[in-house]
């Protein structure tokens, strides 16, 4: 057992060795170049472009178009996909996301969450997370911590379709071309609110804009013509996504998450019957996993979310020894917990695997050109938060964009630009940082990290304003 | 650098005016630089009727207009500085309910000592009707010419008038919605009359705006000493300790002019950042916001 962790954690060591993408030097492999002369046949100027109309691109147009300066802005929203016509369907989809309130508060205000409501959201009341390898566990629960719910679970399709849905209800400044095929970008090469950034499409149309935003996901184009360093590591691991429909009918508020020595085993809430999987493990045995047939993968996924694992001795005694502590000081000793759903099927043909890995953008600027969403940092869904920083983004940069005007600025100027750099980055990189650590800290079995992990989780769990500073961390 | 030479002419100039006009008040608030006893004929003596144009002049000129407009030039530090006047002066005379581009349309400014324009350019973006007054022709000319420069502005361009403020307020008494003052105080002569004239020129309920030094130890030290002996970024001479002016002064001066000083700031410039805030700090910079009253 000891031996075949170490063995996994070297060959990870390798595998997931760090790479830092200079992004010229790839570029030329790449399908989207760095224009050196863009094409005279230009369709359109415009102050700001955004390329990307994912959730995270969409909700940055819908914020312009509501904000009383922003909207006097010509703004471009390119997306490579199609326009798909959005129809409710009672099957959920299997691509979910955790929004905290942060996210459901600029939602709000932009009179998307509504829309959201009308259609379909699960709240989270209750999380519990627990370890495999030791009795440790963590909950967080809204009636203790919050006056409000930890969290909501909502389709990818339904956000993205409030989001379009109120972006398009009104007359606005925000034009959207699906279908749009960028071929390349060239940016201004220093600070001057003169020079415009090209957008070459590639069927020879060419748009020019002050303002390039790159909404593009995580294997940015924008950020690759910005030539910025670019951290990123594969994990060689994927998430394997799935509807869930559970054995018992119960108020499914609860979001859970299991920790086995592959990775983390989320079950987010759907409604009384049904809930979403985010599994996470290693990329050759979720590849088993997709292949499996529907029952014997219920029958896996049962077995990973009650099955004992081994433990280490030493790390029992500790914890029982920690547990009994804490019991008579008084505090919670993680005894009192919940029993995780059981699954009786999953909704057919809803498995689906995504590879995970990190992603962080050195500079989230440079002339004329800004990142937001995973295009500038990209993380393991283990918490949930990989759209929410995104969302942050955007909260952001309209705030910044929209003072910076109101006091006269040109929509480039520097000032507004660094601080829209600084705060996102001193928000995310944090995020990033301690999503990672966890990632770490929980994909090992060795004995002395799952000592130090579940010892921390038990008195983490045990103090109110630790757990109460962690959640609010998360919802901002 | 050559702001300060400038200035310094300038000033020179101007002093000729102002001194000859107006009986000295309180010393504490004259000028104690050796009083001008020139009697060159006053600022009118700079209009040339003949108009030959002087092909080294107009090259100088066009250098130091590219060096005042050059953000990152000599000039740098007025142009940083707009970051927070411009929201200063718009939050004085607009509260924002509902933020919009234009939010200082229909206000009426005058930018006293207006130089090459860089406040009378950032205030005319944000809508308002801006005229610019300085006592140096050659700055009023760099900043006639410039306005012509940002598209965002060609709706709407500052009027700029080569004249001094008690000369001008003769007839505009009453007029404007807001009256600015930046970084000039400290150069004119006969303070009480400067502050009196702009004043004249200001409706009731209007508000009259100062950014200046303050004169205490700090301002000594890092305004005079450091910046030029140390830093030599301003030329030996340029500003003189005694002609600066404390935030109690400043609000002696406005409120004996019918003014009630709503406001006053501490200015401070980050070293590191080179940006511009305002603090609790007053002791090297401050900032004076002050209301008209009927
Ligand atoms: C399994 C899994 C589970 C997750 N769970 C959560 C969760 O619970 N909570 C959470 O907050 N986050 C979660 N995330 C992360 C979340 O999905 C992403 O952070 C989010 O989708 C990022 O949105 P985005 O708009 O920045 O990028 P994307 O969604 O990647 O959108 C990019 C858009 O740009 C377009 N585009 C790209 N290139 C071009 C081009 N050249 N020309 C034109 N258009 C282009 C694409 O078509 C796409 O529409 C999860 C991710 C995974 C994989
Ligand atoms: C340091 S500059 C400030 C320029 C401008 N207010 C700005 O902040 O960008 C000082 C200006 O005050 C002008 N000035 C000095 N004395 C003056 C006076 N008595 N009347 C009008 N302008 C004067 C100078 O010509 C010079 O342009």
């Amino acid at each position: 057992m000891l031996s075949n962790s170490v063995k996994r954690l070297f060959v990870r060591q390798i595998k997931s060795s760090i790479r830092t993408t200079s992004v010229r030097s790839l570029s030329a492999a790449d399908d989207v170049t760095i224009l050196t002369k863009p094409s005279e046949n230009i369709k359109g100027d415009y102050d700001v472009i955004i390329a990307g109309g994912g959730m995270v691109g969409c909700t940055l147009a819908c914020a312009m178009a509501k904000d009383s300066i922003l909207s006097n802005l010509k703004v471009l929203l390119l997306e490579g996909g199609p326009d798909k016509e959005y129809k409710w369907k009672p099957e959920y989809s299997n691509r979910v996301v955790a929004l905290n309130q942060n996210t459901k508060a600029l939602m709000t205000s932009l009179d998307v969450w509504k829309r959201v409501e009308k259609m379909r959201l699960q709240p989270v009341r209750y999380m519990q997370v627990w370890d495999a390898s030791s009795d440790a566990m963590i909950s967080f629960s809204s009636s203790e911590l919050l006056d409000d719910d930890v969290a909501y679970i909502v389709e990818n399709d339904i956000l993205l379709h409030a989001v379009n849905t109120e972006l398009t209800s009104t007359d606005n400044n925000v034009k959207i071309v699906y279908d749009a095929k960028i071929a390349g970008y060239q940016l201004p090469k220093q600070d001057n609110s003169t020079v415009k950034s090209y957008v070459q499409m590639s069927n020879g149309d060419t748009y020019t804009c002050q303002l390039l935003i790159g909404a593009d996901g995580a294997n940015s184009a924008v950020r690759r013509a910005m030539g910025v360093q670019y951290l990123s590591w594969n994990y060689d691991q994927m998430g394997v996504v799935a509807t869930l429909n559970l054995a018992e009918e119960y108020t499914n508020t609860t979001a859970w998450q299991r920790w086995i020595p592959t990775g983390p085993i989320a079950i987010l809430p759907l409604d009384s019957k049904r809930s979403s999987l985010v599994w996470s493990t290693w990329q050759d045995h979720a590849k088993q996993l997709l292949k499996l047939p529907e029952d014997q993968f219920v029958d896996a996924l049962n077995d990973a979310l009650w099955k004992q694992y081994p433990r280490s001795g030493s790390v029992e005694t500790v914890t029982s020894f920690v547990s009994s502590w804490l019991r008579r000081a008084g505090l919670p000793d993680g005894a009192a917990r919940q029993l995780p759903p059981s699954i009786r099927s999953i909704s057919p043909n809803s498995r689906a695997a995504f590879p995970l890995a990190f992603g962080h953008s050195t500079r989230y600027i440079a002339p004329g050109v800004v990142l937001i969403g995973d295009a500038a940092h990209r993380v393991h869904p283990l918490a949930g938060q990989g759209v929410n920083l995104g969302f942050g983004d955007v909260a952001d940069l309209t705030k910044f964009l929209s003072n910076a005007m109101y006091s006269g600025l040109d929509i480039t100027h520097t000032d507004w630009m660094s601080k829209y750099e600084s705060t996102r980055q001193r928000h995310n990189v944090p995020t990033q940082v301690m999503i990672e650590m966890l990632h770490r800290l929980y994909t090992v079995d060795l004995m002395p990290v799952v000592l130090a992990r579940s010892v921390g989780v038990q008195i983490t769990n045990a103090l109110q304003p630790l757990k109460k500073m962690i959640l609010s961390h998360a919802a901002t | 650098m050559s702001l300060w030479k400038l200035n310094k002419c300038i000033f020179d100039k101007s002093k000729t005016v102002v001194s000859s006009k107006v009986p000295q008040p309180g010393s504490k608030l004259s000028l104690r630089r050796n009083q001008t006893e020139v009697q060159n004929p006053p600022i009118g003596q700079s209009f040339n009727k003949d108009s030959t144009i002087d092909a080294a002049d107009v090259k100088f000129f066009s250098q130091r207009m590219k060096e005042w407009w050059n953000p990152n030039g000599e000039f740098r530090l007025l142009h940083s500085m707009n970051l927070i006047r411009v929201p200063f002066v718009r939050d004085g005379l607009v509260s924002a309910t509902k933020k919009d581009l234009h939010p200082l349309r229909d206000k009426k400014i005058l930018d006293v000592g207006c130089g090459g324009g860089i406040l009378s350019e950032g205030l005319a973006r944000l809508g308002a009707a801006v005229t610019g007054i300085d006592a140096s022709k050659e700055l009023i000319e760099i900043a006639e010419h410039h306005k012509h420069v940002d598209p965002k502005i060609a709706e709407n361009k500052p009027k700029y008038i080569h004249s001094t403020v008690e000369d001008h307020a003769k007839s505009t008494s009453n007029f404007y919605d807001g009256i600015v003052a930046s970084e000039v105080i400290e150069h004119v002569n006969n303070q009480e009359l400067f502050v009196k004239s702009c004043v004249h020129a200001l409706k009731p309920g209007g508000r009259i705006f100062f950014t200046t030094p303050n004169r205490t130890r700090w301002s000594q030290f890092f305004v005079i000493f450091f910046a030029e002996n140390v830093l030599k970024t301003i030329p030996q001479g340029a500003h003189q300790y005694e002609k600066f002016i404390t935030p109690n002064e400043l609000t002696f001066l406005l409120e004996r002019n019918n003014c009630h000083v709503e406001l006053t700031y501490g200015v401070t410039l980050n070293p590191v950042t080179g940006q511009w805030d305002f603090s609790q700090f007053q002791h090297l910079m401050y900032a004076i916001q002050a209301v008209k009253l009927s």
